[in-house]
């Protein structure tokens, strides 16, 4: 037996003249946690499909335990051995867990009638092998994300799993659940699993693996132990650009608050939240997943009702009932999930740039000056640097980077006075997220309010100038980010 | 969390309710809904609509909606009963049911090619199948009304199972062989869909199509066999209706759909698919009956019945709505979040 | 040459759609020229399409939401039916139907098209009803109404100078007998040229129509952007209420009677016309030229079809629905050549 587990050597993949894969190679050792990161569109995800079988390789080949193999079938992915669990967890909302677990398992053994007494069995089997507990009846729709995700882990290690893919498991979950998971994949491992575990979070790489491979657009850039890779080396192999990271300094200290929240409440999200922002400032909110950060962004952009408490614009109190309000009185928010709250990821980018201004930039007929419209557009693309041949290209063209950036754009061409982020660079590669933070300190700089909600405490504590931090629903510590460091703001959230 | 399940099995439990309430009223105001020739009545009127709804309710669980049903079997059982009397058929009824299934079977497989193997949105392909089956019927068949039908399906349609007596009114009602019919279509649509693995294929597909794919089923496969299936049943109906009106009536089924849509999803069936019971579909499909049949009952002249039936569809699917509405509010969804942990 | 390569490939499904109809026109010109290349041929197709024509429009509209439509034949003929009573009202007494009240007559069909619309919209926008259920049940309580008010019977005995001033035809070139010249433009084509203008600059120049198909892409970002979603639909199912009222002033001309369920093929007519001309039932897609350019391909086939006497008129539905058919696995087939291969 040879010493890895799965080598896959020289893969070329192309998509419609698009090299997708340019001749990369992978190898995992038996029972290791071996990290395979990259920028989006680096082909991470062209590779996994390749593994499993998605996709056929133009050329190269992959060897499984030995064996040499130039195209897999989905199906002999699976008997060798090989599960992908998907970002999406691949899981059916609607039915039972019962029914998810055992579907792929009876399908497999090619059984045509349902026999509960034997699936509610393989159901059970598959979570004792992580004591997993969970009722059986419960439709999968009501779990929560990390019980979704234990469900899809179960459901993958009844294949006597070899080699588990995760593709970004950690996106969706808190920090208790990914503790959790981390757990779950070194029980794995002590089984002799190996686990391929796919992730652009630096954290999470140096937290869990024990090999790492890089892709940068199509191409092998390094792989070797974790234990050799720092901070730095990790951002050059991701990006091939080297960053100097600029801690954030108010360039001016305002008098008078343009933002001031007093004892405000949404029942079951948070109560008695008050701060203040000043223009020129960078207010840090952080928190758990469930500490109420989220909901404390959309009631102040009005899509939450509030029960209690005032916000007040400039002094004066205004009464924020949906987000044109908001807009209204100057506030913005570039939400969390891009493409299902901030993109129409098939429209123009040029729509989307403009659609939250489209009536300033109409007549009182509702008529678009098209002229105003074109010359706002252009002016977005080139002050935001958004990478595009032709703004009237669908938005999908582009990389969550650039994505992030028009989001931002519609943002910026309403003017306003505060401008909310709420995970201001979820998904977004390295150099662009670090373009982002560079636009975020300017507007902030020419007296731009900014509030940046966000569980990335690197990022907090880097760009803010004031840092609060939320616990179940309550602001439990006001910090200074000069001051403060990762582990005093953890010890807050916890 | 239990709270949750517990309001998803209550869709059933309220279009139950609404119907008792409506069973009552009806009865209250007449003193004649609950006698059993009325009973009977409603429950042989319920024969056609029931098979049609059953098919609709498989389809729209699987995810997409068929508009084309009255059209399928508008053509199966005006082909069948044509080549049936052209040949002096006199014969029994089981031959022209086979053969009008085994059409039903091919014009379903037409719209399951199309909503299966192209992966085209199966409301509009069954809008222009409904079309092509509508003019290959009235165009190519020539079809016009069929005054007698051949005498095997004449015994079929008024051969009665018992006959049902009011001692008040003395007023007799049967109960039609094609009960039978629509009982052994709901047995089978209930073993398909609750104990085979292609049953739970539909619900797979329906919930979400590309995990279904990636769990081993045969999506492709899975929808064009749904669809068989479907025209199957349809074909049936149709032949039913044919035998209870001793006439075919080219025409009479078409624009039943939208009736029937509404029944299904009054009863709980999610529009977008994956969700639904059976139950739910026969609740909702009988309480459109008897608004259709029983208003004639109390004293409302058969005029309103369109607007009865308009009114129920929008407070009986806003009722369920606005409950929707209000178990997906974020907060609540919190709620029962931090609930289930 | 290249300059219609360029055009094909800016937009294959309107190209498809042009080609077919030349083809078709190509045909009838080869096989029926005297009979089908007529003034009044064309003047008989312009008069009926508008019917369904303006119906389309506003399904059209709703289409882009992401919704569907199913209440447009409803909203007319209760409109139409209304309409007539309220004109044998006007003229009981003997009283003429002059221009003025017919224009009268077309306001307040309009405004009771886009009230039933908006009552589409609040349910679908406030109560959340799915909008196929919301339509359709709209669409049976109005043929309920108009079945009620009427008792089920046609009302006819209207004022005749409705009719002939809608049926007429405009701009008198045409020789006709006697060395008298007749119209050439039926005054329902002009109705629906301005109905098509009208959706025509709503969509592509007004901030309405921008909103609208962004909003069908996807209502939660709409929200998130700021924009008024359950206005923008009450508007938009109002627009079409309000188009279909007018279709039904149509019918109530050429029928010079109105009744509850004329034109009931119409509802799945539109739809498929709509689909036809390349609005994606999703929402977030689809070109006024598209759906103007199905309206008259399906009208000249079916006007084709009706010079060959030996041919069933009811072959034109076969038609239809094989042409939607055929054109959605072309697009199938070219849009998607990977799938080809796989399949």
């Amino acid at each position: 037996m040879s010493e890895y587990l799965l080598r896959a050597v020289d893969i070329v993949k192309t998509f419609t003249g698009v090299k997708a894969l340019q001749g990369v190679s992978l190898d995992i050792k038996p029972g290791e946690i071996h990290c395979l990161a990259g920028e989006n569109g680096c082909g991470k995800s062209t590779l996994i499909k390749v593994i499993s079988g998605v996709y056929q390789p133009d050329s190269g080949y992959i060897e499984f335990d030995g064996h040499k193999y130039t195209s897999i079938t989905p199906r002999e992915s699976i008997a060798m051995g090989i599960q992908v669990i998907y970002q999406d967890f691949s899981i059916f909302p609607n039915l039972s867990v019962m029914e998810n677990l055992a579907f792929n398992t009876e399908l497999a053994a090619g059984h045509k009638l349902v026999n509960k007494k034997r699936m509610r069995q393989i159901a059970e089997e598959a979570l004792a092998k992580i004591n997993f507990e969970v009722e059986l009846d419960r439709l999968v729709g009501t779990l929560s994300v990390a019980e979704k995700q234990m469900v899809a882990i179960c459901r993958a290690l009844m294949f006597n799993a070899k080699l588990i893919i995760m593709d970004e498991p950690t996106t969706a979950l808190t920090k208790k659940e990914v503790a959790a998971l981390f757990e779950i994949i070194l029980k794995l491992k002590a089984q002799g699993i190996a686990i391929l575990f796919v992730s652009h979070k630096l954290n999470e790489v140096f937290e869990i693996s024990e090999r790492f491979t890089i892709f940068r657009s199509g191409q092998l850039i390094a792989t070797g132990n974790t234990s050799d890779l720092d901070d730095r080396k990790f951002t050059y192999y991701m990006t091939g650009r080297e960053f100097e990271n600029v801690k954030f300094k108010p360039a001016f200290e305002a008098e008078k608050p343009v933002l001031e929240v007093k004892n405000l409440t949404v029942p079951g999200a948070f109560e008695d939240v008050s701060f203040e922002l000043k223009p020129g400032q960078i207010l840090g909110i952080t928190g758990l997943l469930d500490s109420g950060r989220t909901e404390l962004s959309l009631a102040l952009f009005g899509l939450r009702k509030v029960t209690g408490g005032d916000i007040l614009v400039k002094g004066k109190k205004v009464s924020i009932q949906s987000p044109r309000d908001a807009i209204t009185a100057g506030i913005g928010l570039v939400p969390e999930d891009r493409l299902s709250e901030g993109l129409f990821l098939p429209q123009p980018i040029s729509e989307n740039i403009v659609i939250s201004e489209i009536d300033q930039l109409s007549n009182a007929l509702g008529v678009v000056d098209r002229k105003a419209r074109r010359e706002e557009v252009e002016k977005w693309v080139s002050e935001l640097a958004i990478a595009t041949p032709n703004p009237e290209n669908a938005c999908s063209t582009l990389s969550g980077g650039n994505q992030q950036r028009i989001v931002l754009a519609k943002w910026l061409a309403c003017k306003p006075d505060v401008l909310i982020l709420n995970g201001p660079t979820v998904g977004v590669d390295i150099g662009s997220k670090h373009d982002i933070h560079a636009i975020l300190q300017r507007l902030a700089n020419q007296g731009m309010a900014v509030i940046i909600i966000s569980d990335d405490l690197p990022e907090v504590l880097e760009n803010c100038s004031d840092l609060l931090v939320m616990r179940a629903g309550k602001i439990v510590a006001r910090l200074d980010p000069a001051t403060a460091d990762e582990a005093l703001v953890l010890h807050h959230m916890m | 969390m239990k709270s949750l399940r517990k309001t998803t099995g209550r869709v059933e439990f309220y279009i139950g309710l609404v119907f008792v309430a409506l069973c009552l009223l009806i009865q209250f105001r007449s003193g004649q809904f609950f006698t059993s020739n009325n009973i009977v009545d409603i429950l042989s009127a319920m024969v056609v609509p029931g098979i049609f709804a059953i098919g609709e309710f498989m389809v729209i669980v699987s995810g997409g909606f068929d508009v084309s049903f009255p059209a399928l079997a508008s053509l199966s059982a005006y082909a069948t009963t044509k080549l049936f009397l052209d040949m002096n058929y006199e014969g029994g009824v089981l031959l022209p049911l086979l053969v009008a299934i085994a059409i039903g079977a091919v014009l379903g497989a037409l719209n399951g090619l199309f909503i299966g193997y192209f992966e085209l949105p199966a409301m509009i392909v069954t809008l222009g199948t409904s079309s092509v089956f509508k003019g290959f019927m009235q165009g190519t068949l020539n079809s016009k009304q069929l005054a007698v039908i051949p005498q095997g399906m004449r015994n079929f349609g008024t051969s009665a199972l018992f006959v049902a007596k009011n001692a008040n009114s003395g007023l007799t009602s049967r109960m039609p062989l094609t009960f039978i019919c629509f009982i052994v279509v709901l047995i089978v649509a209930w073993f398909i869909l609750s104990c085979t693995m292609f049953g739970r294929g539909i619900y797979a597909v329906g919930g979400n199509p590309i995990s279904a794919h990636r769990a081993g089923f045969n999506v492709k496969r899975t929808r064009f066999f749904l669809f068989v299936f479907v025209g199957m049943i349809s074909a049936l109906a149709g032949m039913c209706r044919t035998c209870m009106m001793q006439q075919m009536h080219p025409t009479n089924m078409l624009g039943m759909e939208m009736n029937i849509i509404a029944g299904v999803v009054l009863g709980g069936t999610a529009v977008v698919g994956g969700s639904g019971t059976l139950l739910g579909c026969m609740l909702g499909t009988a309480l459109i009956v008897v608004v259709e049949n029983s208003m004639i009952l109390i004293g409302i002249p058969t005029v309103w019945k369109d607007f009865f039936v308009g009114a129920l569809i929008i407070i009986g699917t806003g009722i369920s709505a606005m409950r929707v509405a209000t178990a997906n509010k974020p907060g609540a969804r919190r709620l029962r979040k931090e609930g289930s942990r | 040459m290249n300059t219609l390569q360029s055009i094909y490939r800016k937009d294959r499904h309107i190209a498809r759609l042009v080609i077919m109809m030349i083809l078709w026109l190509v045909f009838m010109a080869i096989t029926r020229f005297s009979k089908f290349y007529s003034i009044a041929n064309f003047q008989t197709i312009a008069g009926k399409f508008p019917e369904f024509g303006l119906m389309s429009l506003g399904a059209m509209l709703c289409m882009i939401t992401g919704g569907i439509d199913l209440s447009s034949v409803g909203i007319a003929n209760m409109t139409s039916i209304l309409m007539a009573l309220y004109m044998r009202y006007r003229a009981a007494n003997g009283a003429a139907i002059s221009g003025v009240v017919i224009a009268e007559v077309f306001l307040i069909a309009a405004a009771i098209g886009f009230a039933a619309g908006a009552l589409n919209g609040i349910l679908i926008s406030k109560i959340h009803i799915p909008p196929i259920l919301a339509t359709l049940g709209v669409n049976q309580l109005l043929t309920g109404i108009a079945l009620v008010v009427t008792n089920g019977k046609a009302v006819s005995d209207i004022p005749t100078a409705f009719s002939s001033a809608i049926n007429q035809k405009l701009w008198k070139v045409v020789p006709g007998k006697r060395g008298t010249m007749t119209g050439l433009i039926p005054v329902q084509l002009l109705f629906f040229i301005a109905a098509a203008v009208f959706v025509w600059f709503l969509l592509s120049r007004t901030s309405y129509g921008k909103k609208l198909y962004l909003m069908g892409t996807s209502e939660n970002v709409a929200r998130f952007s700021g924009l008024k979603v359950s206005r923008m639909l009450i508007v938009t199912y109002a627009l079409s209420g309000m188009l279909a009222a007018l279709g039904g002033m149509i019918m109530l001309a050429n029928y010079n009677s109105a009744r509850s369920d004329y034109g009931s093929v119409y509802t799945l007519q539109c739809i498929l016309i709509v689909v036809l001309g390349g609005v994606s039932p999703t929402g977030g897609k689809g070109k006024i030229s598209g759906v103007v350019l199905s309206i008259i391909l399906l009208s000249l086939l079916e006007a084709g079809i009706n010079r060959f006497p030996q041919i069933s008129s009811y072959y034109i539905t076969l038609i239809w629905g094989a042409v939607l058919l055929l054109v959605m696995v072309l697009n199938y087939f070219v849009d998607h050549p990977i799938a080809r291969k796989k399949s």
